[in-house]
């Protein structure tokens, strides 16, 4: 149940900077993701508060204490990392109990733990098989029980279902998630599967080229990103250049291409009439409709549709030529649209995000490097 | 112009039938999406087709000729492998520009063609790179523009996507589909990703331990899943144990757990056979009071709540302990209902689909493998 601190972490592998500067609390009891594109330090970072790596500058503390030097044995955590690190020639219970042997705990004292363990994550009817003899999720299971009967009460998980397919990945998440809320743990959990970080975590960081984006509540991040970058790697979203023509109370005209568009203003950052800005929008809130509908509509053809189960992916180029990503959940039902088809999108005042034009261009703002 | 046909493939490894009497066939240009979990067979499969694997039994043909004794060389095919072989002592612009240079092309096309497919692949900046210089993601686009510059119109890839970063995947996946049907490609995509499989594939084949399960377009196999496994593998599905309590021509009347009745559209059961109901999650809707007399209107208790982006997904045990999911697009979003709430979920007689009980339950017919 330990709050975790890092102060000012920095860490370099020669040129390239993997940490730059990191602050960050891990509350007690929290389910904390970090998700970011590939070399952005997610990795670096959970290894450090691990003790797997040892930072260039920065502390490191557990419940307070600065633990920045001492080795992972130390740190009482449980580490569990993508490459499933069982013994192959030891079974299920084995595998489970080792942390126990080696610590010298009597058999007798073992057994309450590890039975409670191994009802806990269902892998009761497994006990006497081989790592070899169990499937991907039942395997990493038994990595996820043996790093937790140990008794530690933070768990750090690295990419931990990255290696399972993703039917597996998607039951097991919520499995971790209840896991780790019923013992009362502190979980980190690095993963570069968004869906993932969305649907278990408290809070989610949103890393980037070795710094922290942005910090919060998954619905928050999703709904109401404060930066850019945030409404980019986090789902999807559609993202235009235009500029602001008038402001009045919380409301604001942008010209888009050519075409108008009223905005509620939700954000901290408003732009002033004149200026340039982004518009961001998420594809499930674009609506596309075959009359228009009042305010903030284009007309478009549709130029692509695709069936992607509970929705329809639908690309419009809009009469100013903008291209939008809409996507309209069809549950049960037929789609509306096909390629070819004209049609009215509308772009929702409250559902839209506005930026500042980034100093150094959209494309810039928006690449994952 | 690429066709292919396999009659009755079966491939043995020793006792375990990796491939299993498999019959499919794929017209030119087509785009077809292998999908499976590990062990399912689907790399075997492309192995087979690519002439690497012999078949034990059973015909491969390319373009309506017998293939079975024809080199893998020969085969107007290209096979690009999941762990990405690259030559390391030539650039990337180099190896992408092997195949049609060993096939004879001249220089400067060569070149063309390879920078042409390093641009839709983003590596046309990193061309003068050795494979060392590059992630395990770049690699594999590497691998995937060599096979794309090749010349063969059968291109069979494994898992193409499966190292790159899940936006990078996103994007690419649309891009990989629109230069396939422009340069007239066939195309055997091997993938575990379902939504990758039904975004880009013309039709999906489902392959389980070896033999298989559906082959069809995408709205097909979403819409009309011809087994549990299927049903459970492509989306997201409710499965619930029933007894047929009577039927007539407009549907039938099911007995659930401890006695709670609901009703189906489905008439092609026997009172008192056992069977299974699948509801895909999306059709299941969710109210925190009980509305009018809507069918199939079962009350229980919010488990637990998973925001995943674009839905949000509830989970409800009912009053006979079975589980019910229910997944809500966002705009519609049920910000009243919170883990602990007693609510009702009701789903569309239409909406369900029943299936035989399986002879070892249901969980074995749910497992990948």
């Amino acid at each position: 149940m330990p709050e975790i601190r890092a102060e000012g972490l920095r860490k370099a592998y020669g040129k390239v900077i993997a940490l730059n500067g990191i602050d960050l609390t891990i509350r007690d009891g929290e389910y904390l993701s970090i998700v970011g594109p590939s070399g952005c330090g997610k990795t670096t970072l959970i290894k450090s508060i691990a003790g797997i790596i040892q930072p260039d500058a920065g502390e490191i503390k557990i419940n307070g204490d600065i633990v920045t030097s001492l080795p992972i044995e130390d740190r009482g955590v449980g580490y569990v990392f993508q490459e499933i690190a069982l013994f192959p020639h030891m079974n299920v219970y084995d595998n489970v109990s080792y942390g126990l042997m080696v610590r010298g705990v009597p058999p007798p004292e073992r057994m309450g733990s590890i039975e409670e363990m191994l009802h806990m994550m269902n892998l009761e009817e497994y006990v006497s098989r081989y790592p070899r003899e169990l499937s991907g999720g039942a395997r990493q299971k038994t990595a996820i029980s043996r790093a937790l009967t140990s008794g530690s009460t933070l768990l750090l998980l690295d990419e931990p279902l990255g290696a399972l397919d993703l039917k597996v990945r998607t039951v097991l998440r919520y499995e971790l998630r209840k896991l780790v809320k019923d013992l009362g743990l502190t979980a980190i959990h690095v993963t570069h599967d968004q869906a993932e970080a969305l649907s278990v975590s408290d809070r989610i960081v949103v890393m980037r080229a070795g710094r922290i984006v942005e910090v919060g509540p998954p619905l928050q991040l999703y709904l109401r990103p404060k930066e850019i970058f945030t409404a980019k790697f986090l789902g999807e979203a559609n993202f235009m250049i235009g500029e602001a023509t008038e402001t009045k109370d919380a409301g604001m005209s942008i010209n888009v291409s050519g075409s108008k568009l009223n905005a509620i203003i939700t954000g901290e950052i408003a732009p002033k009439k004149g200026e340039a800005c982004v518009i961001a929008i998420r594809p499930e809130f674009v609506d596309l409709s075959s009359k228009p509908r009042k305010g903030n509509t284009w007309v478009c053809e549709v130029v692509g549709a695709s069936f992607v189960g509970d929705s329809m992916r639908y690309e419009v180029r809009a009469k100013n030529e903008v291209t939008l990503l809409a996507k309209t959940p069809i549950a049960g039902g037929e789609s509306s649209f096909a390629a070819g088809d004209k049609a009215y999108v509308t772009l929702p005042g409250e559902n839209l995000l506005l930026y500042g034009l980034p100093e150094e261009g959209l494309e810039k703002a928006l690449s994952l490097e | 112009m690429p066709s292919l046909r396999l009659l009755n493939v079966t491939k043995r490894f020793g006792a375990l039938k990796a491939l299993d009497d498999i019959i499919f066939e794929v017209k030119d240009r087509e785009y077809l999406c292998v999908l499976g979990s590990t062990g399912s067979g689907k790399t075997t499969l492309l192995r087979t087709i690519a002439g690497i694997l012999r078949p034990d039994e059973g015909e491969v043909y390319i373009d309506g000729e017998k293939a079975n004794d024809v080199a893998a060389e020969d085969r107007n095919a290209v096979y690009v492998p999941q762990t990405y072989a690259l030559f390391p002592h030539m650039t990337v612009l180099e190896n992408v520009m092997f195949g049609p240079l060993a096939k004879g092309t001249g220089r400067a096309t060569a070149e063309e063609t390879a920078m042409r497919v390093l641009k839709l692949v983003r590596l046309d900046k990193r061309a003068d790179a050795y494979p060392n210089e590059l992630s395990g993601g770049m690699q594999q686009r590497v691998a995937l523009a060599r096979g794309l510059a090749s010349g063969a119109k059968l291109l069979l890839l494994d898992e193409p996507l499966g190292a790159l970063d899940v936006r990078l995947r996103l994007e690419l996946r649309t891009e990989l589909r629109k230069l396939a049907k422009e340069s007239g490609f066939t195309v055997i995509h091997v993938t575990h990703d379902q939504e990758e499989a039904m975004t880009i594939g013309d039709r999906i084949l489902v392959l389980r331990k070896g033999r298989l399960q559906q082959y069809g377009t995408p709205y097909h196999v979403y819409n009309r899943p011809e087994r549990i496994f299927v049903a459970n593998f492509v989306g997201n599905t409710n499965f619930l144990e029933a007894i047929i309590e009577s039927r007539s021509k407009e549907g039938s009347t099911l007995r659930l757990r401890e006695g709670l009745n609901v009703v189906v559209q489905d008439s092609s059961f026997e009172p008192e056979e056992a069977v299974i109901v699948a509801i895909r999650e999306e059709n299941v809707s969710i109210t925190p009071e009980p509305r009018g007399d809507e069918p199939n209107r079962l009350s229980g208790e919010v488990t637990a709540v998973h925001f995943l982006g674009s839905f949000t997904r509830y989970v409800v045990k009912i009053t006979n302990g079975d589980e019910v999911a229910s997944r809500v697009p966002i705009k519609d979003a049920k910000t009243e209902i919170n883990q602990g709430d007693w609510v009702s979920v009701s789903f569309d007689p239409g909406n369900t689909r029943v299936y035989e009980y399986p002879t070892l339950g249901l969980s074995s017919e749910l497992e990948a493998s």
